[in-house]
């Protein structure tokens, strides 16, 4: 069975179509790309994924669970964690405590036992510190512990929120133009980062890009979005030289 | 960082002791005028409610312009059950009760107003917290309640409706607020009540939980993403809130022989100056608003012997406040002077 399995969704606004009819079945361990021109319903779709629009119609599904109309909240304890197209960090508070709000499901003590710093505190933080460092080792960010994250350079910025998203310990995550405003050596270091994330957490993704060297490069299936109708979908080899998808998206 | 962290707390709870103690010697020593003595507890409290109104604006990032209110649920309640209680209870575990009682309606208050607005996202808690200062004053003003032989009475009508017996007790006189409420506030209890407000404040800010309601402070759609439960914290941080304003009202109450719920003390105007003590010390800067608090009650006291200049002074220590918190160049130079202060300490130890 696919770990997320969207049927028929659909939303409106107003007269609008945003998303009409929209399926997609991602397996665990895949590297799926959305792509699509501007105004497609790409963002849409992920915030329908993550419950922050409720569909008109359509029944998402995640590892055979119904999430459909679930809150935010819900799901991404349901286990779905994104990242944002303009980055959004919690930019008064230092890198590991970014990641350690990510923790925050994971690792519990009561508000009493927090305020008076008594029982499991110590023992609970800890083990957060341990884990978030392990987190902020991987994404190369361990000598940035302290520093506010509204002080870290862009790419930092970037990984650092894949770095929160992981740190919920999702079973998908959905990352939303993750190369948006890169240079091409960010992209490229964005697509290692990537990488790492599938290797390290054996991670399935969800990924919304504009940037065709990184979709080429990386993603192992497509689905091209247009007018939020699905214009194809399947092997990113074959979408990409689909006759359609060139007129509509990519250009002659 | 975390022992940073713990050295930061530590040195807001040495300021503030090292404040008494040289209070405490000044009072010994005879130094200090009656005048001033009578500034001491004011100060406290007011220390005390900016405390907790920085949490709110500070550490939650939501605007409450009534925190008066919550001093003056307080102050009341607990200025009620001392005045009934005054000859059934001995003083200490009366005055405990009665912190608690005042803790407990502040904090029912807190977490009443906040189920409705703290759902919502925007500015509602400054509209709904500055109609909130203003009801509650007038609601208390109409409050008859009285005790007799028979027990309980209550009107919102006059104190000849209570209907009392000969030997009765009219503890809230209306207008005319509580009278007589014991005097068992004194300096060195606001002093604790400080100390445990900031302890309870500065540790929630490096717990857990604290960070959750940052992370809702900085960005709620993230903080959401992140499976963080918005309304819970955001209800959990006002809250407490309103709790730390309500022992701030129980010290008020205890350290007046008249107790009404007037806009001197509880209105608007009460509500901003606990406002510009929090934006002066620097919000989310919880030692910043002891400092600015006990500043700025002092120095218009002080100043009483030069009538004339007194706002001129007032304001232009405001100004001068102003620049010195917020302005970027001076932040850099301060962080500049304090950080080498810190490295030579760091060489002397190693």
């Amino acid at each position: 069975m696919a770990l997320l399995d969207v049927n028929n969704l659909s939303i409106s606004f107003g007269g609008l179509r945003a998303v009409d009819n929209f399926n997609i079945s991602i397996e665990k361990g895949e590297l799926y790309g959305l792509i699509g021109p501007n105004g497609a319903g790409k963002t849409t779709v992920f915030n329908l994924l993550t419950g922050v629009y409720k569909p008109n119609e359509g029944i998402i599904r995640l590892d055979g669970e119904d999430i459909t109309r679930k809150s935010t909240i819900e799901i991404n304890h349901a286990g779905i964690a994104r990242t944002f197209q303009n980055i959004r960090l919690f930019k008064n508070m230092s890198v590991i405590d970014n990641v350690k709000v990510g923790l925050s499901e994971h690792f519990k003590y009561s508000a009493l036992e927090g305020i008076l710093h008594l029982g499991r505190f110590s023992k609970v933080e800890k083990e957060m510190d341990a884990e978030a460092m392990r987190l902020l080792k991987v994404f190369d960010l361990d000598a940035e512990r302290d520093t506010l994250a509204a002080n870290l350079p862009y790419g930092k910025q970037r990984k650092l929120e894949i770095a929160r998203a992981m740190a919920t310990g999702p079973k998908l995550l959905l990352l939303d133009e993750p190369a948006a405003g890169m240079n091409p050596n960010e992209t490229k270091e964005l697509m290692d980062t990537i990488a790492l994330v599938r290797r390290e957490f054996d991670m399935t993704i969800l990924l919304i890009e504009h940037d065709m060297k990184l979709v080429s490069g990386i993603c192992e299936k497509l689905t091209v979005l247009n007018f939020g109708r699905v214009l194809c979908q399947g092997e990113t080899k074959e979408v990409l030289a689909n006759p359609e998808v060139i007129t509509a998206y990519l250009g002659e | 960082m975390k022992n940073k962290i713990t050295k930061n707390n530590l040195i807001t709870y040495g300021i503030v002791l090292a404040f008494y103690i040289i209070v405490e010697i000044l009072m010994m020593t005879g130094a200090l005028s009656s005048h001033m003595k009578g500034l001491l507890v004011p100060m406290t409290y007011y220390a005390i409610i900016a405390v907790a109104l920085n949490l709110c604006v500070g550490i939650l990032g939501e605007l409450s312009i009534g925190h008066c209110g919550f001093m003056c649920i307080g102050a009341f309640t607990s200025a009620f059950f001392s005045r009934a209680t005054e000859n059934s209870i001995p003083t200490v575990p009366r005055f405990i009760i009665a912190f608690i009682i005042g803790i407990a309606f502040a904090a029912l208050f807190g977490f009443l107003i906040g189920i409705p607005v703290l759902r919502l996202k925007g500015d509602y808690l400054a509209i709904v917290t500055l109609a909130f200062g203003e009801i509650i004053k007038n609601v208390i003003n109409s409050f008859y309640i009285g005790i007799d032989g028979k027990g309980l009475h209550f009107s919102m009508k006059d104190s000849m409706s209570l209907g009392m017996e000969a030997d009765g007790d009219i503890i809230v006189n209306g207008a005319m607020g509580i009278t007589g409420t014991p005097h068992n506030a004194n300096f060195t209890i606001g002093v604790v009540v400080l100390l445990i407000s900031l302890f309870v404040v500065q540790n929630l800010v490096n717990s857990r939980d604290g960070r959750a309601i940052m992370a809702i402070r900085d960005n709620y759609i993230a903080a959401e993403a992140t499976g963080i439960n918005i309304t819970g914290y955001k209800m959990m941080a006002f809250t407490i809130s309103a709790a730390i304003a309500g022992a701030a009202g129980v010290l008020f109450s205890h350290n007046i022989t008249t107790l009404t719920a007037s806009s001197q003390y509880f209105g608007y105007n009460a509500s901003i100056m606990i406002l510009v003590y929090v934006v002066l010390g620097g919000i989310g800067n919880i030692r910043g608003s002891v400092i600015a608090a006990c500043v700025l009650y002092l120095l218009p006291e002080l100043l009483r012997g030069l009538n004339t200049y007194r706002m001129l002074i007032y304001s232009i220590v405001l100004i001068v406040m102003m620049i010195v918190n917020w302005s970027p160049k001076i932040i850099e130079w301060r962080k500049r002077t304090f950080g080498r202060v810190s490295f030579r300490r760091a060489k002397e130890v190693a």
